[in-house]
């Protein structure tokens, strides 16, 4: 365990050096700030739920932001190191793969949450500040967002530990990184659209497409904020497609929760065949 | 071999003195031989030179030892373990290494990348900017290294691999881009780990340094061990002439050595001449010489490491 946590540490400090820390906390805040006074914008200071608008609108930039916040840190996570000679070093010492990997995750993981509690954070607190009445329903669907925020970015970690395992140079793990983030952010949910529209709108049922939305991590992560709470449900104007919000909910955190563990588990499966 | 195919596993004396014993170590990639059963035993406080061209399986090798790789086949045992199997971290907690062109995180401090590697091995990080100033760091400890030259981040590479004093030292390539003054500094710091029982296997393609530091040689060469042994047996193994130069009296030496037939001469200038005989030959030769008529100086030249390894390679393979 001690391995585990000397380099989940050094990750952690290599990160704020690198101003990784820094960068990530003041991109997600700036966007935060931007759309919380945005989404108030069209209801007003005393509009409904300024709280709840943020967490529509900012889950909806999550869905692309963190994806591509968590393969940044992870792509060269391994080939970096291998390509450095540490890693060939780092193994010579008394650490076993697994706490190389775990130790890297919780690193990557403190720089998630670091970014996402004081970005997000940062712009949630503004919010209740200027508006006197936010319901405690709208800050537990902000809550909620925050935590499963930090568990998509973790997702993509864990994908571009398994890419980074996977591939012998740098440059192919981030041409790969970004082939996955292409796939599963963007080009999934232009396929589903178009199934969805092509024919006589009888090629999905709304079992299935609830289904493949569950598949992608991305997805489930929409499906578990927009639907948590009857509030953004509503706001979002999920509510005609989802029946039951909270079982959306845990199926949709059950799914980023699969999502998170088992990448981790292939990465650390390829990274256990690895010779460095 | 003290050990026969059957005892072998078998703790007995010899393998709790040895550090490390390899048999038959083959390992292959798609069908390439990188190594090609490598023997090598080696007891605490010797140096092992490991030598050979490019790609001939040096750092495979120790990548083995290391147990960062398994080989293909044959047996390996390294203080008594399996240094890729369960106790990696017994062992591993006895290891140095240099890694050949290591590169450290270049957003930290010198002094950082020594503590963090300080921790791994559960050593005290106060002992830190001693071991960087032992390497001749101390002004830079807290400058982060990305600004180090390369012979700096050398130099950090050493401080690390000497961490914990550790039992068994391996440096590939490690005198590679260090200044002469410093080279002289690694090889002092080497010799001390020597002296102190830490076997140390060393790999350089600057034989001419190497040689002094070094118990004994294992030429490498696609993979296969063309040759093992100290100085004397290489030399004797290779039978390559002996040069024993002559000043003063060169024309009547030449005169008096017509008779040894095998003996060839080149005139260097009008004062020094040059004899090349074989390494038997050679007592006979210096009592002639040191009775010739005239002759002042005599300078007797034995095949040093390059020439032995120049002749390894152009004989190609295992020969004689």
């Amino acid at each position: 365990m001690r391995a585990v946590y000397v380099i989940a540490a050094q990750e952690l400090l290599d990160a704020l050096r690198n101003k990784w820390v820094l960068s990530a906390t003041l991109v997600l805040a700036g966007f935060a700030l931007a759309l919380s006074y945005l989404g108030s914008a069209p209801v007003g200071t005393v509009g409904v739920a300024p709280l709840g608008v943020t967490v529509v609108s900012l889950s909806s930039l999550t869905v692309f932001l963190l994806p591509l916040l968590g393969l940044l840190l992870s792509y060269d996570a391994v080939v970096g190191e291998s390509e450095r000679g540490t890693l060939l070093l780092l193994l010579s010492y008394p650490v076993r793969r697994w706490q190389f990997l775990s130790g890297k995750f919780l690193g990557h993981l403190a720089v998630l949450v670091i970014a996402v509690v004081i970005g997000y954070g940062a712009a949630g607190a503004l919010v209740v500040w200027r508006v006197e009445a936010v319901a405690p329903q709208e800050i537990a669907a902000y809550g909620v967002m925050m935590a499963s925020s930090i568990l998509l970015g973790a997702v993509f970690v864990g994908l571009g530990y398994g890419i980074s395992s996977f591939v012998r140079e740098r440059a192919t793990a981030a041409g790969a990184a970004l082939a996955v983030w292409l796939g599963i952010v963007v080009i999934y949910d232009f396929v589903l659209l178009g199934a969805l529209t092509s024919g006589d709108g009888a090629g999905l049922s709304k079992g299935l497409f609830n289904g493949l939305l569950l598949v992608n991590p991305a997805d489930a992560y929409r499906l578990l904020n927009l639907s948590s709470f009857e509030m953004t449900a509503n706001l979002s104007g999920m509510a005609g497609m989802i029946s039951n919000g909270n079982a959306t909910a845990i199926a949709g955190l059950s799914s980023l929760i699969l999502w998170m563990v088992v990448p981790m588990l292939v990465a650390g499966l390829i990274f256990a065949r690895k010779e460095p | 071999m003290l050990l026969g195919k059957c005892s072998w596993g078998k703790v007995t004396a010899m393998t709790i003195e040895n550090v490390l014993s390899l048999k038959a170590i083959t390992k292959t990639y798609g069908g390439v031989r990188t190594l090609d059963g490598i023997d090598l035993e080696l007891q605490p406080g010797e140096t092992l030179g490991l030598i050979g061209h490019n790609g001939a399986g040096k750092t495979t090798l120790m990548k083995i030892i290391l147990g960062l790789i398994r080989p293909s086949s044959g047996q390996i045992n390294v203080f008594g373990q399996d240094p890729a199997g369960r106790n990696h971290g017994n062992v591993a907690r006895q290891f140095g290494f240099l890694p050949e062109a290591v590169s450290f995180s270049g957003a930290m401090t010198g002094l950082e990348v020594l503590k963090f590697y300080s921790r791994l091995k559960n050593i005290d990080v106060a002992q830190c900017p001693d071991r960087l100033a032992a390497v001749g760091l101390a002004d830079a400890a807290r400058q982060r290294v990305k600004t180090y030259s390369k012979g700096m981040r050398q130099r950090l590479g050493l401080a690390q691999a000497l961490l914990g004093e550790p039992a068994l030292l391996l440096l590939d390539e490690p005198t590679t881009g260090l200044d002469p003054d410093f080279t002289r500094t690694f090889y002092r710091l080497i010799d001390e780990r020597r002296a102190a029982g830490a076997a140390i296997i060393l790999s350089s393609h600057a034989l001419a340094e190497l040689e002094p530091h070094v118990d004994r040689l294992l030429v490498l060469q696609h993979g296969q061990c063309i040759a093992q042994g100290d100085m004397a047996e290489l030399r004797a193994q290779t039978g390559l002439p002996v040069r024993i130069r002559v000043s003063g009296g060169s024309g009547a030496v030449r005169e008096e050595l017509a008779a040894l037939t095998d003996v060839k001469s080149n005139r260097i200038n009008g004062r020094t001449v040059e004899f090349i005989c074989a390494p038997e030959q050679k007592m006979e030769l210096i009592e002639l010489l040191s009775r010739a008529q005239g002759v002042e100086d005599l300078q007797i030249e034995l095949p040093n490491l390059d020439r032995i390894y120049s002749h390894y390679n152009n004989n190609g393979g295992r020969e004689q």
